[in-house]
């Protein structure tokens, strides 16, 4: 009879052990890769940017000189556009979300209706961009102007907000819309009164994080024929303008014949990350204090 | 007890004048109980009409195209030269640069990306997990004009240091950094496949006495797996989509080659190259814009109904 050999026994055990430890330490470095990245990356921009990040960085106009170059223009510029982003999104957003969730009949319609924004989701951005420049730009005539820039990004982000607006509107309890109902409170006495103030604070999170995606696009911009010239500032929503991730490209590109070009760019994407982080810090805060709630 | 009454006698007063303000009161508000849903499905619409109008524009304006370059030339030729004096169409070069830079993307993303999936739900304790996901998703929402300054001022000349022949503009860099920003989107949705599945089959397996990569390897990922692909998929319809990363790093070059040390163009860079530069409505070169904007839109759309499908079709039920 045989018998099995302790020996060979603790050697395959010993082998099957030692696998796990090393497969174990081969995930977690994948897993510090991505941050390890993210550090070089940063690290970089801001050694590249930070000595040109001063006040007349801040407040100038754009110049041919790189010394005087500033960005007040292209902030100007994506300032304007978020004035138009966000109303439009906001009432596209969320009206839809409030339609889906609360209206339309379950069934065909609803499901072809959030088929159809998955779809848009998917869309790669430089689409919307030759929407815009085909709907906006042209057929409407507007031009290259804040207005036109403005639409392209809110279609843009109507998918994601549409989303975030709905997983905010469905976190709203039962109990509570069936109480208002309960009191005699028509449907629409009950969503404007008690599932919108409750589903607000995720409605507004979810509504600054697609603002703060919709800033940080440059391929729609690039399609409309957003311009980095040595234009006026932006007054008003029929002006040119330009935009912070625009500005960024062209001194990127620039940055092959003036090496100072690409530390300009590395100053202005500071810029724009500082007002990235800023919207996501409003988000995060708007969600942990009103999170405890119901 | 007089004073009751009296007091009786106002409220019931009050009760019909209270009735017929509400009845008032109420017919302002069956208007609006009426005129709100359709003003929502309007709302709707929109994204309804947006979809629509991607695929009108495209479509018209493709066909516009298609009438001066035939069909059969534009997706078969490897000649692409919109500027020259004998324009040339063709989308070959444009989708092979597509296609290897979104291949050497997962080739970076893939097994970072479900290995991360993986760390975080098979040996991360919940508090590591909770640190490490919100930090790999700041990844994913860095700009990608960021990325792509990214590629060309640090990834390119490190990278050119390492293989002495590789061109200022390259498909290389922008393929690993593409890599790089789609990590967290595998990562994540790789991990969602993972932690749904239930932990009965971890403990059978842990039981039996394997260990955790075994039960990683052997019980979790093919559990999950039409999870993962359909993370896979998805991530590949998202490096066929990007565009500054690849329209600052990788150059122009319309050549049709598979040397990834070369420049090579997209189908999304192409578009921001011939709309940057001012192009009169009406040039072939202007209808070329929406030809291969198409073929883009058909490319992530097929993807991202092939995610859901497989996700849905091939998904376990535990």
């Amino acid at each position: 009879m045989e018998h099995m050999n302790a020996n060979q026994v603790q050697n395959k055990m010993s082998t099957r052990i030692r696998k796990n430890s090393i497969a174990k330490g081969l995930f977690f470095l994948s897993t510090i890769f991505g941050l390890i990245i993210l550090v070089i990356l940063l690290v970089r921009v801001f050694s590249q940017g930070i000595g040109w990040l001063d006040w007349n960085f801040l407040t100038g106009r754009l110049s041919t000189d790189p010394e005087k170059a500033g960005i007040m223009g292209a902030f100007l510029g994506t300032a304007w556009m978020m004035l138009v982003i966000i109303p439009v999104t906001f009432i596209l957003g969320v009206g839809t979300a409030i339609y889906i969730e609360l209206y339309a009949k379950k069934g065909r319609v609803q499901s072809i209706i959030q088929t159809n924004i998955a779809n848009l989701a998917g869309v790669p951005s430089i689409v919307y961009g030759l929407l815009g420049l085909t709907i906006f730009v042209r057929l409407m005539d507007l031009g290259n102007i804040v207005l036109a820039g403005g639409l392209t990004l809110s279609l843009l982000i109507m998918p994601i907000l549409i989303v975030s607006a709905q997983e905010a509107l469905r976190a709203v309890p039962q109990e509570l819309s069936e109480a208002s109902y309960g009191m005699g409170a028509t449907k629409w006495q009950t969503i404007k009164k008690i599932i919108l103030p409750a589903a607000l604070p995720g409605i507004l999170t979810g509504s600054i994080l697609a603002l703060s995606r919709a800033i940080g696009e440059t391929a729609p911009l690039t399609v409309l024929g957003i311009p980095a010239l040595l234009i006026p500032f932006p007054e008003g929503l029929f002006d040119s303008f330009t935009a912070l991730p625009m500005q960024i490209y062209y001194w990127t590109l620039d940055a092959v014949l003036t090496e100072e070009y690409a530390y300009l760019a590395a100053a202005a994407i500071i810029v724009l990350l500082g007002l990235m982080l800023l919207l996501n810090s409003i988000a995060i805060i708007i969600r942990n204090k009103f999170q405890q709630r119901l | 007890m007089a004073n009751n009454n009296d007091l009786n006698k106002n409220s019931k007063v009050n009760v019909r004048e209270m009735i017929a303000n509400n009845k008032e009161k109420n017919s302002l508000s069956n208007i609006t109980e009426k005129l709100v849903p359709t003003l929502l499905f309007l709302i709707t619409a929109v994204s309804i009409l947006t979809t629509i109008g991607i695929i009108y524009t495209l479509l018209s304006e493709a066909i516009e195209f298609f009438r001066r370059v035939p069909i059969w030339e534009f997706f078969t030729s490897v000649e692409l030269d919109p500027f020259g004096p004998d324009p040339e169409f063709g989308i070959l070069p444009l989708i092979n640069g597509t296609i290897i830079s979104s291949l050497i993307a997962m080739a970076v993303a893939g097994p970072i990306g479900l290995m991360t999936a993986v760390y975080l739900s098979e040996y991360a304790s919940e508090k590591v997990r909770r640190t490490l996901k919100p930090l790999l998703e700041v990844l994913a929402g860095i700009p990608t004009i960021v990325y792509g300054f990214f590629a060309f001022t640090f990834v390119t000349p490190i990278l050119q240091l390492i293989i002495p022949g590789l061109s200022l503009t390259n498909i290389l860099s922008p393929g690993l950094v593409i890599g790089v920003m789609i990590i967290p989107m595998i990562a994540s949705l790789s991990e969602d496949a993972m932690t749904s599945v239930p932990n009965s089959m971890r403990e059978g397996a842990l039981a039996l006495g394997s260990t955790k990569l075994e039960v990683a390897l052997k019980v979790v990922i093919p559990a999950a797996f039409s999870g993962i692909i359909s993370s896979f998929v998805l991530a590949i319809s998202r490096a066929i989509g990007e565009t500054m990363i690849v329209a600052i790093a990788s150059g122009s070059s319309k050549d049709f080659t598979f040397d990834i040390t070369e420049s090579m163009q997209t189908m999304t860079a192409y578009i921001v190259e011939i709309s940057s530069g001012d192009i009169s409505t009406g040039t072939t070169m202007y209808y070329s814009l929406y030809a291969v904007a198409i073929t883009l839109f058909v490319f992530t759309l097929i993807m991202n109904l092939l995610a859901r499908y497989i996700s849905r079709k091939f998904r376990e039920e535990y």
